[in-house]
């Protein structure tokens, strides 16, 4: 942990001059995404019993992947901590950070990072054991919370905690699983972090799911999305729209199994979609069929969603389509 | 041929300073072009999170990042000095455990080195906060060993007395006594060397330490309120808690270190020659003076060098405290760079503090170890 944090600070001091090449051309020429996820979030990022990473993150990285190689398989993945995400970013250890990671101002200027598109819009919530009986974030005043370090979470805590004058005794542990174990043992009353998380780890690690109760107050926005480094507008585009084609496709109804019968369409944002007009692919610097090998290989928004989130008891609610009363939008592909 | 060195040294010097420079205005430049945030300022910013436990220093989330480091600090000391203590003590009972003529004995003490010292301090780590979180019941079911004590999956509580004016005059009167103590030791040690006559400096110094504060105490009419833990709400309130991460590093640190102490102590006795043993006796020196003016002092010699290195292990050590949630320094700078990005700063703040506790440490160790150095003899 601290080793990689010395490390990172270390190639942060000696790495070169900073636009020898851009990372689309380094991706290239090394023939990989190297992706940041999760250490293990179900539906998020989390390897399957066959060691194959699986989630709604890591099909963000396929997703570049497909785009820049045509094979969403090219991806390296980099488990990491919530402390150690940026600093591998930023010390050029990983090429995208696919994480479960909040978008505010602070990690957009201060840290060096640009926020690429939201693949998941969430909010902070509070997990329960059921026998406490507890009804509502309001009575957790002198609760003990387990909460992970160096996330947005921790800090909405506290403010939430201070802008209600009640008090809590953190459990500051910087591991995902251990700090859910702690949860589970009962080190701690509470358990933080996004609704999303919440959900996953319940469904995921609880014993019985149904001993634990979700509080209904969400008291922060966390839209979550991939970050790239500051300063490299060919690769945040590339990262910006192999996102936002995923969300495009599902609302143009391509689908994995369905895209190659709607190759001859006429509909011609089908066709620039797909590539067979327009050259919105070399504008990019990628292959024309960019989008299309997306949506064959990693399939739609949607689809993304169903295979990793569904099982888990997630509902799209506001993750659904603008068209379906959701806030997953689409700036136009042309 | 001085010339040649001096140029040597020289060439040397400049490439040692070029390599700076270039580090130096590399980041800079790195840091500017990625638009990344460099210098202390943030230090003086508002922190926002919360600490688990800062039991010297009032600490709140509108506190500074400053403060907050400051309390890592503190948990860092506060772990890594009660560690130091224990683990000596506990290495050195194990470590003459180890010499006992007692078979059973010799052998549990030669089990616990090897088991102890060849698991990961990590591991450990782990384990012992899995027992104390999965194995004691939750708060409103605590254990209640003693009257006053609740064990649970949240720490020990127990009760600490309640603040009173004579507790500070209980403390001068406590240094007032160790100052009396070391004079009275100095005096007579004196008397010894000057007429031959012993004098019972142990004894008396302790009833001077001891007593002392006593006297107040009484004086004081032996005010001894209690503040009490009770059970508030979701947890303990009053009285004082040893949180289980705590618990866990102590007991970690401590059980590990003591057993490379255990190997050191028992390497300083038995490198003392048996003659010395024998020299002794046959000068008429009863078993505990034999120990304490000859073997001892010659053992230490062996002994105090290596210490000096686990007493360093351990507190840098004390480090992977990340793992188990006790909020030492590395923690919370960990946490800080993680909101402010600065990553840079805050490694040369970790690396700046555990140089400074190294040196100090080993500086004061050496200044030990030249102490009981033999007269005389070549360093």
């Amino acid at each position: 942990m601290k080793a990689r944090l010395a490390v990172a600070a270390a190639a942060l001091l000696a790495s070169g001059a900073l636009h020898a090449q851009s990372t689309l051309d380094a991706v290239k020429s090394k023939g990989y995404v190297q992706c940041g996820v999760n250490t293990g979030l179900a539906g998020f990022s989390q390897p399957d019993s066959r060691g194959v990473w699986k989630g709604l993150d890591v099909d963000a990285c396929r997703a570049v992947a497909a785009a820049v190689f045509g094979d969403a398989s090219k991806v390296r993945y980099t488990p990491l901590t919530a402390q150690q995400r940026f600093t591998a970013l930023q010390s050029g250890e990983i090429d995208v950070l696919s994480r479960n990671t909040t978008w505010t101002i602070t990690r957009d200027t201060g840290l060096g990072l640009n926020f690429v598109f939201t693949n998941y819009y969430d909010g902070q919530g509070f997990m329960v054991p059921k026998k406490l009986n507890v009804k509502s974030a309001k009575q957790l005043n002198g609760a003990t919370i387990c909460v992970q370090p160096g996330t947005t979470t921790e800090l909405n805590l506290a403010d939430y905690f201070r802008a209600n004058k009640m008090s809590f005794k953190p459990v500051v542990i910087e591991k995902l699983e251990e700090v859910v174990n702690a949860y589970f043992a009962g080190r701690c009353d509470v358990y933080t972090t996004d609704v999303s998380g919440l959900v996953a780890v319940r469904a995921s690690r609880a014993q019985n799911p149904a001993d634990h109760v979700i509080l209904p107050e969400v008291i922060s926005k966390e839209p979550l999305g991939p970050a790239v480094r500051h300063g490299d507008d060919r690769w945040f585009d590339v990262v910006k729209w192999s996102l936002i084609a995923m969300v495009e496709a599902e609302e143009l109804g391509l689908g994995s199994k369905t895209i190659d019968q709607q190759l001859a369409s006429t509909n011609p944002s089908v066709q620039r979609f797909v590539g067979a007009t327009g050259d919105i692919g070399k504008q990019l610097g990628l292959d024309n069929r960019w989008a299309y090998n997306i949506v064959k290989q990693v399939g739609n928004y949607g689809e993304s969603f169903e295979a990793n989130l569904k099982p888990l008891g997630f509902d799209r609610g506001i993750n659904n389509l603008w068209t379906q009363g959701g806030l997953m939008y689409a700036p136009p592909v042309r | 041929m001085r010339a040649r060195a001096a140029a040597a040294q020289l060439a040397l010097l400049a490439a040692v300073g070029f390599v700076v420079w270039y580090l130096a205005s590399n980041t800079a430049h790195n840091l500017e072009a990625r638009k990344i945030a460099s210098g202390f300022g943030f230090l003086a910013r508002e922190a926002g999170f919360e600490i688990g436990e800062s039991p010297f220093l009032a600490y709140g989330a509108a506190d500074s990042y400053a403060r907050a480091i400051v309390v890592g600090l503190i948990n860092t000391f506060r772990v890594a000095l009660i560690g130091i203590v224990l683990a000596t003590v506990l290495g050195t009972l194990i470590g003459l455990a180890r010499l006992s003529h007692n078979w059973l004995l010799a052998k549990l003490a030669a089990g616990y080195v090897e088991v102890v010292r060849n698991v990961p301090l990590l591991v450990q780590l782990f384990f012992l906060y899995a027992v104390i979180t999965e194995n004691l019941p939750g708060p409103r079911e605590a254990l209640n060993p003693l009257p006053g004590v609740f064990l649970s999956n949240r720490g020990i509580a127990f009760p600490v007395l309640a603040p009173h004016a004579a507790h500070a005059w209980m403390v001068l009167a406590f240094a007032l006594g160790v100052a009396l103590a070391v004079l009275l030791a100095r005096w007579a040690r004196r008397r010894q060397a000057a007429t031959g006559q012993p004098f019972p400096a142990l004894a008396a110094g302790a009833a001077l330490v001891l007593g002392t504060p006593l006297v107040v105490f009484l004086a004081a009419g032996a005010p001894l309120a209690l503040a009490r833990p009770e059970l508030q709400g979701f947890n303990y309130a009053g009285g004082a808690v040893l949180t289980p991460e705590f618990a866990a590093l102590l007991g970690g640190l401590t059980l590990y270190t003591a057993a490379f102490i255990a190997e050191i102590v028992r390497a300083g006795v038995q490198a003392v020659d048996r003659g010395q043993f024998e020299a002794a006796y046959s000068l008429g020196l009863p078993r505990r003076r034999t120990m304490r003016l000859v073997i001892l002092p010659q053992a230490l010699r062996v002994i105090v060098p290596p210490l000096t290195s686990q007493y360093l292990n351990l507190t840098k050590n004390s480090s992977l405290a990340v793992a188990i949630g006790y909020p030492d320094l590395v923690s919370i700078a960990n946490t800080t760079m993680n909101q402010t990005g600065q990553a840079i700063e805050g490694i040369a703040i970790i690396m700046a503090v555990y140089l400074t506790i190294s040196l100090s440490i080993s500086g004061l160790m050496n200044w030990y170890n030249a102490r009981i150095a033999l007269k005389g003899a070549r360093q």
